[in-house]
């Protein structure tokens, strides 16, 4: 079963609250049909805004146009749009059963009853929740509603799906089961989607692009590993994943720090600072760059390290070594000198 | 189990509140008995009669028929106004709507003779509308149109309204069928709640009506004054009863509209 979906492009859309406050700058995005984009920040960064002028709950200040395929959409409501929404906080109307909320898109687009009634049959089975439908949407849980949620939205084929946190309110288990079956359900059904999260480990899981948002406007977009690897800036560089900071001063084809020196590539001298992810480093038994553990988390497949000593801040080290560290001993850590990133901020 | 042994200090108590209640109820008891009773100066021995009650009836029952009926007119009045002024207050929550929120209270805050003094003065000197039932209907919406607002408020104020009507919305719902199909059924226990509450205070609205009456426009507790000031004491009495038995069922009503909403079948919790 493929409901398809349509291209959204975004031009220059800004939005400035009446109050004067700038949510959005005005900005351009295409997204591609089928493809699930994902909107990731901090809190306030403006991707709630982005995703409710896509949806139409927001106009864009004047200028900006919201294109869905060749349709300019940006005068329509959202009730004209045709676009899914799914909510944090799941929005199911608590005078409704779990069949009313999922034919509710049906019912006010007066489908006529046998077409109706089968498409419900059919989303039921597809969110797995047959056995629910009698239910009061009190009687769920978190996990439950969101898929009564999602089966809603689906159900009036939506040629957009927009997804606003929507599992950020539940427990960390039952967040993985939904993301994965989140991500299934997308890729099965081809579906335009619009993802919104604050979580870099679920937009890395989801999305085929990520735009990485601060502050209203918008720092990179690009693949997960793209974010990941090459960061454009140190806004992403260390909101996407752990970074380490190494501060030092670069002269004679050496990053002298702390804790020792690492070959410098980069043709800048002086003082210096550059990050590095985690996992580029690694503990060894002799050599590299000296420290002190802080702190030692044992995770069962590895030990996460705090080192001191090796820079101004503590830096995070795995290791996946047996040994177990204890707090003062001495540890030495090589860092992979093409991983040291240098970013404007 | 073992009967706990009570203390001095529980039967003092209950001796109190048994006192107490006593005080309270003796008056209602004796005003019943007295609407029943042949002669209330001889008291229950001279037998019981239903007699002042249909005395009450042939003397007030314009006065009975015309107190209901401007009690609906307000329920009117008040779900047509106050259900959707509750939703723009609850929807557009400033600085103003919490102006004009204090400002409906107004009317409850001021003695209702002030209100009703303040009607006559506007509006006394238009003869049809002074002697006629919708200038008492005006007072008592006045009146009453607040706690219809509130009622409905607070429930409104209680649920995620905006996105519950911005998933309606995404659904394809108009504002109409979002108005009707969400937020009317969402409140429906605030509007109840606010509902019972107009009828027995524009029933029992007194001190207001009082002023704004006339001779032709009586409402039931204006008549009750009437009674018990020109008839004899029995018929007053059955006045009371009568009156007594038309609120009783309102004030049930409302203490089980106000009851938290059971949620359907929680009883045949599944697997």
């Amino acid at each position: 079963m493929s409901d398809g979906g349509v291209a959204i492009r975004l031009e220059r859309c800004g939005k400035t609250f009446d109050d004067g406050t700038r949510a959005v700058a005005p900005l351009d995005l295409e997204i591609a049909a089928g493809e699930t984009i994902v909107l990731l920040g901090p809190s306030g960064c403006g991707k709630t805004t982005t995703l409710r002028m896509i949806a139409g709950l927001e106009a864009p200040d004047p200028g900006g146009r919201v294109r869905f395929g060749a349709v300019d959409v940006t005068e329509i409501p959202i009730e004209r749009r045709n676009v899914g929404m799914v909510f944090q906080s799941y929005a199911l109307f608590p005078n409704m059963s779990v069949a009313d909320n999922v034919a509710y898109g049906l019912r006010v687009r007066r489908v006529e009853a046998g077409a109706r009634a089968a498409r419900l049959e059919e989303m039921l089975a597809m969110m797995k929740i047959g056995e629910l439908r009698h239910r009061h949407v009190d009687q769920l849980s978190g996990g439950q509603k969101q898929r009564v949620a999602l089966a809603r939205a689906l159900a009036v084929r939506p040629r957009v799906l927009l997804l606003d946190e929507p599992l950020t309110a539940l427990d960390a288990k039952l967040r993985d089961v939904l993301r994965i079956e989140i991500d299934a359900l997308l890729r099965r059904l081809g579906m335009t989607a619009v993802y919104v999260t604050h979580d870099q480990a679920e937009a890395m899981a989801l999305g085929d692009r990520i735009v990485v948002m601060s502050h209203g406007a918008v720092e990179q977009v690009g693949r997960p590993r793209e974010i990941y690897f090459t960061p454009a800036n140190r806004f992403v560089a260390e909101f996407v994943g752990t970074m380490n900071r190494l501060r030092g001063v670069a002269r004679d084809g050496y990053l002298e720090v702390a804790g020792g020196r690492v070959p410098w590539r980069h043709d800048v001298g002086g003082e210096v600072e550059v990050l590095f992810r985690p996992e580029r480093a690694t503990v060894v038994e002799t050599g590299g760059l000296t420290g002190r553990v802080l702190t030692a988390f044992f995770l069962g497949d590895r030990t996460r390290l705090v080192v001191e000593g090796i820079s101004d801040t503590p830096l995070i080290v795995e290791t996946s070594a047996r040994t177990e560290f204890k707090p003062g001993q001495e540890v030495h850590v090589a860092i992979d000198s093409d991983a040291l990133l240098r970013l404007a901020r | 189990m073992r009967a706990r042994r009570r203390s001095r200090a529980f039967y003092a108590q209950l001796a109190f509140t048994v006192l107490v209640a006593a005080f309270l109820v003796v008056p209602v008891v004796m005003s019943i008995t007295a609407g029943l009773t042949v002669n209330f100066f001889q008291g229950v021995k001279s037998g019981l009669t239903v007699r002042w009650i249909g005395e009450v009836w042939r003397l007030y029952r314009d006065t009975i028929t015309l107190s209901l009926m401007i009690a609906l007119a307000c329920l009117a009045v008040d779900l047509v106004v106050g259900v959707p002024a509750a939703y723009v207050l609850a929807k557009a929550r400033s600085r103003w709507t919490r102006l004009v929120e204090e400002a409906l209270v107004l009317p409850i805050a001021v003695p209702g003779l002030a209100t009703a003094l303040a009607l006559i003065l506007a509006y006394g000197t238009w003869r049809e509308f002074r002697t006629s039932w919708l200038f008492i209907l005006v007072g008592h919406v006045l009146f009453t149109l607040p706690f219809m607002v509130r009622a409905v408020l607070a429930v409104l104020s209680s649920i995620d309204l905006r996105t519950l009507e911005e998933g309606a919305a995404s659904l394809g719902a108009s504002f109409w069928q979002r108005f009707t199909g969400v937020v009317l059924p969402n409140c429906r226990g605030g509007i109840l709640a606010g509902a019972l509450m107009v009828v027995t205070l524009s029933v029992g609205e007194f001190n207001m009506t009082w002023m704004l009456h006339t001779p032709l426009t009586k409402t039931l507790p204006v008549g009750l004054a009437d009674s018990y000031a020109s008839m004899r004491l029995e018929i007053g009495s059955a006045y009371t009863v009568v009156f007594f038995f038309m609120i009783i069922p309102l004030l049930i009503g409302i203490q089980l509209a106000a009851r938290p909403r059971r949620t359907a079948g929680v009883g045949e919790e599944s697997a």
